[in-house]
């Protein structure tokens, strides 16, 4: 008998609503990013979690203190982490003699890791080096992934989808056409990803789509890939499951036509036109003599069935 | 004709100085308006890339970004609140969650029970007129107790009762129990959800228990010290309750024996009779054997001390009798059996 887990019941309104935030959503809110550091964080990581810190800034928590954990050794403490700040995706950057200048991404599923990749940086020019003007807090930005790369290997899958998560934002319907000034690039090359950020610029061009200049904000950083951890393909499966109110299901035989009429097709069985009423008339009734005759097959017909399961009886008998 | 041929030359010059609307891919992109996103899957040019990367990843982007945009203006517009605003497609790229999809709860025992008898939830109204104090009076929650404070000031002693019993203690103590209980039966719902096995409670309500209950709840309080009721002494025919074993620990598990039939037991004791009859001593003549040559040693060596006690023994030889095969070198490194694995230093 394995012991009861303690169901403690919320004493305030307020931690009522807490609890119920963290339970499982049918459409989920935006994914928190949790921005940490290892045991050391040289000045370029630090400046680059504060900068992508910049970039995620409402949907994002960072930690300043220095934490002792070794996410590729040990992921519990992390996972904890994330639990504790209620943040799926999670950027870590550290900075030892064997890996300098290290960055991971990741993100957890159900508090639980699901993929990670490592990467450290080459080059690097923080925000602050361009002296550019700036986008206005919280914009959801245009994201671009160049060169065949992204679609080849099984790693470059997975962080593409890892930067789209991380970086999409949330889920809208509407967008102001002004309001789309923010761009993301990554670049596979040469073995390296090249992560730009760009101001857009929309420029007449004398019809009404507008001509794109860019104007580069930072930061600009060059990725080199190390580890990785990649889940295996059920945990992905399972993790990007639609639910099910929200899959559409097709209503077979209902048609709307242009006019908003709806039209519906029934199916039915077919008809049995033998036994269909027909107008009585006198001259089609069955006179006495037809109807004993009737009678009479009907009784051999039965006589004979009797027959017949006679015999099988007898037969059971025999055996 | 001269001044038409200059306003197009300096229009064709002043076009060249920008980038066209109109990008040339070798492949399509890939376009997830819905997430805004874009994937380039045409090779890039190693040539240019080399000799200036910066500009050639921000002409490409470009390039990328203008194509984008192309694809987001010929999508429908709105005007709300004097601001154009486009309407974007639901997202195609398939992003993980980031917690499992909520199952449906389980039903309580009692809304299991409702659907059966098809009880369905009225709605009650928080506040309720009261006639008495003249005033609205809340059904639950704030200012809810001092209400009923105010009400019940003065409590009528029913008829055959104690005079001197405290009807207030009473109804507290019924109010305390009724939420107990309903406690209890909340817990229970979440075990039962869980799917988790609950031990036996010991007595619910005294006043309401049957025979059966109080000695269930006997069995069980006995069976609840540290000792899971080891020393706990018993009545004399005393019984324990039925059923409570497989949940209780301490309670004994007691299997009757099937009821054997009259034929069955004569065959089996006629034949442990027979087993009995039949036995045979057994002769181990190896033991026997043994036995014999120990007695004639030990006649042997006593009649050898009988004899030696009258001899000397000799005086020379007395140093140590050393084992022949084992040398007296001293053992080398390095010429063992070394006990496997990889060899070498251990590299991390």
């Amino acid at each position: 008998m394995s012991v009861i887990q303690r169901v403690v019941k919320p004493t305030t309104r307020k931690g009522k609503k807490v609890l119920l935030s963290r339970e499982p959503q049918v459409i989920e809110g935006p994914k928190r990013t949790l921005f940490l550091q290892g045991r050391k964080a040289s000045v370029k990581v630090r400046n680059l979690l504060n900068d992508l810190y910049d970039i995620k800034k409402p949907d994002a928590r960072k930690l300043s203190k220095k934490n002792d954990i070794t996410i590729f050794e040990n992921v519990v403490p992390l996972e904890e982490l994330c639990r504790k700040n209620e943040t799926p995706l999670f950027v870590f950057g550290s900075h030892n003699k064997k890996r300098p200048d290290n960055i991971v991404f990741g993100r957890m599923y159900d508090y639980s890791l699901l993929d990670m990749i490592e990467l450290g940086i080459e080059s690097y020019n923080g925000f602050h080096e361009f002296s550019n003007s700036k986008i206005s807090l919280g914009t959801k930005p245009c994201l671009i992934f160049s060169g065949p790369e992204w679609e080849q290997t099984d790693e470059l899958k997975h962080l593409k989808s890892i930067f789209v998560d991380m970086f999409h934002r949330e889920y809208v319907e509407n967008v102001r056409l002004q309001g789309l000034e923010h761009v993301i690039s990554f670049t596979f090359a040469d073995g390296k990803i090249l992560l730009r950020s760009y101001k857009v610029l929309l420029k007449k061009s004398g019809c009404s789509t507008p001509r794109i200049e860019l104007d580069e904000i930072g930061p600009r950083i060059d990725f080199a890939i190390r580890r990785n951890k990649l889940p295996s393909e059920d945990l992905m499966k399972e993790a990007s499951r639609k639910p099910k109110e929200l899959k559409k299901t097709v209503k077979k035989n209902i048609i709307v036509d242009g006019l908003g009429t709806t039209h519906g097709r029934i199916h039915i069985g077919k008809q049995n036109v033998g036994k269909l009423q027909t107008r009585k008339m006198k001259g089609l009734k069955k006179t006495t003599q037809e109807k004993t005759l009737d009678k009479l097959r009907k009784r051999k017909s039965m006589d004979s069935e009797d027959h017949e399961i006679r015999k099988k009886i007898k037969r059971t008998d025999f055996y | 004709m001269d001044l038409i041929a200059d306003i197009l030359e300096n229009r064709l010059q002043e076009q060249a100085k920008f980038k066209p609307i109109t990008v040339e891919k070798h492949l399509e992109l890939d376009y997830d308006l819905g997430t805004l996103l874009c994937v380039d899957k045409n090779e890039l040019d190693s040539g240019l890339l080399s000799k200036n990367k910066e500009d050639y990843v921000q002409n490409l982007t470009r390039d990328n970004v203008q194509l984008l945009m192309n694809q987001i203006w010929s999508l429908p517009t709105e005007k709300v609140d004097d601001v154009v605003v486009v309407k974007l497609p639901k997202p195609t790229y398939i992003l993980p969650r980031a917690k499992r999809v909520p199952k449906p709860k389980p039903p309580t025992k009692w809304q299991e029970y409702a659907k059966l008898k098809g009880i369905q939830k009225k709605k009650k109204s928080k506040l309720s007129w009261d006639e008495q104090l003249q005033k609205w009076l809340p059904l639950y929650g704030f200012k809810r107790a001092q209400a009923a404070r105010d009400k019940d000031w003065l409590l009528e002693v029913p008829q055959n009762a104690d005079p001197l019993e405290d009807q207030f203690a009473k109804k507290f103590e019924v109010k305390s129990e009724r939420v107990a209980k309903n406690e209890l039966q909340r817990l229970r719902n979440i075990a039962k959800s869980k799917n988790v096995k609950v031990p036996r409670m010991g007595l619910l309500n005294p006043d309401v228990s049957s025979a059966k209950d109080l000695q269930t709840a006997v069995t069980v309080t006995k069976s609840s010290t540290a000792s899971i009721g080891k020393f706990q002494s018993s009545l004399p025919k005393e019984k324990e309750a039925r059923g409570v074993a497989a949940i209780t620990p301490g309670a004994s598990r007691k299997r009757k024996a099937a009821p054997v039939s009259s034929e069955v037991e004569k065959t089996e004791s006629l034949n442990a009779i027979d087993y009995v009859l039949n036995k045979k001593p057994k002769i181990d003549i190896e033991k026997a054997v043994n036995r014999r040559i120990n007695e004639e040693q030990q006649r042997r060596s006593e009649e050898n001390t009988s004899m030696s006690t009258s001899r000397k023994p000799k005086a020379g030889r007395k140093g140590r009798k050393c084992n022949s095969s084992s040398s007296s070198k001293k053992p080398k490194s390095g010429k063992g059996q070394r006990k496997g694995g990889s060899s070498g230093r251990k590299r991390r």
